[in-house]
């Protein structure tokens, strides 16, 4: 069996789980519209969102529901111990992470489909006038976090109080992304759109995704075996 | 290093005795007067942090890849350190910005990188004291992915905003001040080395002790 299609068995297997219950996807959509909702609140003064406000909002909303969707992603695996079995089958560890990480960016981008428009209308933002940046920040951001949160979701699920530890573990070492992805797309919201700075830190945000990834297949070996 | 231990405490002790007398011999910074004086702990506290933090780092990674159980007791005697010496910058930092800039705190390149990493580090701790079995080979990841994050959230946060006098202040330092700072940086590292020496040894006598009860019990 080759190294990419054991990628896509696996991502496969998870997205047709998904696809028959749909309940991450609903939980977490409904969840980043809600979060989006709360920040409005914060952030709305006379009508208007205040300055920058959404690129933050943005960026929060995808941080928090892919934190909620990792989490639930792997408390799947967790029942009936199906990630052990994983581990057992005879395919390369790193083909099962890359596997694990696929499928959590393409639910994360299914709910992204939906909060960037609604972002974009609710707070005025003119997220779609250079759409192929704001693209590319939006999947550079979202592998680069979840390249950590998959390696980290997938070592919790063998500890106690994983639910807490997983932000707890998960924010911190995710910041730089955090940080390139609301700088970056703040800059193609600003009244002066200053591309070169989005396309800076969206090369800082490529850079994050290759060092985070190599770092994730090479330490997954050793931190999920038992 | 168990018979080097005596002679160094000694020596420690009695540089931090001196401390304070070489700290107020060193002439007084122009604009900022007294108050910069608390550079001459703030700064090699800050730098010990860092030294841990890699301790921290190296030896998780070497628990991981090895599986030696030496050096996770050391990765985790520094991670309790990075976290107290954490706690000191982050509180000597907001004293002198205070008088400095006029403000606690600011969300400067090295004021968030520090603070991102003591974060990181008490993460560590979290995991390991409420992980359950086996947390410690997940922490020692969270160590080895800690110590690698720590150049990138400088170089984030540096794009972002930088307000904190740049590190290439210590190289062109006057000589009064010069030698104090190398003192007490000296003095910090040396201090540093200790405690991590006891903790590991104390993880060490726990270890050994957990041992001696699971053969008792069979």
């Amino acid at each position: 069996m080759t190294f990419v299609r054991t990628i896509w068995l696996i991502t496969r297997k998870d997205l047709l789980i998904e696809a028959r219950s749909k309940e991450i996807l609903f939980t977490t959509l409904f969840f980043a519209v809600s979060s989006v909702l709360v920040f409005a609140f914060g952030f709305v003064r006379e009508g208007r969102a205040v300055e920058d406000a959404a690129a933050g909002i943005l960026w929060i909303a995808i941080a928090f529901s892919g934190t909620l969707a990792l989490g639930r992603a792997f408390e799947r695996e967790r029942q009936s111990e199906t990630l052990r079995a994983l581990m057992i089958a005879p395919i390369p560890r790193p083909a099962l992470y890359l596997g694990k990480l696929l499928g959590i960016v393409l639910l994360l981008a299914a709910v992204e489909a939906i909060i960037v428009p609604l972002v974009s209308l609710m707070f005025q933002a003119p997220l779609f006038t250079h759409a192929w940046l704001t693209l590319g920040l939006l999947a550079a951001g979202t592998i680069g976090f979840a390249a950590v949160g998959t390696l980290f979701a997938a070592m919790l699920v063998r500890a106690r109080s994983r639910d807490v530890l997983l932000p707890v573990l998960l924010y911190p070492i995710t910041i730089p992304v955090i940080i390139a992805g609301v700088r970056g797309t703040s800059a193609l919201l600003q009244a002066e759109v200053d591309l070169p700075m989005a396309r800076l830190w969206l090369s800082m945000l490529v850079f994050f995704d290759v060092v985070f990834v190599t770092l994730a297949l090479w330490t997954f070996e050793p931190v999920m075996t038992e | 290093m168990q018979k080097l231990f005596v002679p160094f405490a000694i020596v420690a002790a009695a540089m931090f005795v001196c401390a304070p007398f070489i700290i107020l011999a060193a002439p007084y910074e122009s604009t900022m007067g007294l108050v910069q004086k608390i550079f001459y702990f703030h700064a090699p506290i800050a730098m010990t942090m860092f030294v841990s933090a890699f301790v921290c780092g190296i030896g998780s990674a070497i628990f991981l890849f090895t599986r030696r159980s030496g050096a996770d007791r050391v990765a985790v005697s520094a991670a309790e350190l990075t976290s107290v010496l954490g706690i000191i910058v982050l509180v000597t930092g907001p004293l002198w910005a205070r008088k400095a800039w006029g403000v606690w705190w600011e969300w400067d390149a090295r004021l968030t990188s520090t603070l991102v990493l003591w974060l990181t580090f008490q993460a560590y701790l979290l995991l390991r004291r409420y992980g359950g079995p086996g947390s410690d080979r997940l922490a020692a990841g969270v160590g080895l992915f800690g110590m690698a994050n720590v150049p990138f959230v400088y170089w984030s946060v540096n794009v972002w905003r930088t307000l904190h006098p740049k590190t290439s202040v210590v190289p062109t330092l006057q000589p009064g001040m010069r030698g104090p700072f190398w003192f007490c940086f000296l003095a910090f590292i040396l201090f540093f080395m200790l405690t991590l020496h006891l903790r590991t040894r104390l993880e060490k006598r726990r270890a050994e002790l957990e041992a001696l009860y699971l053969a008792a019990e069979e």
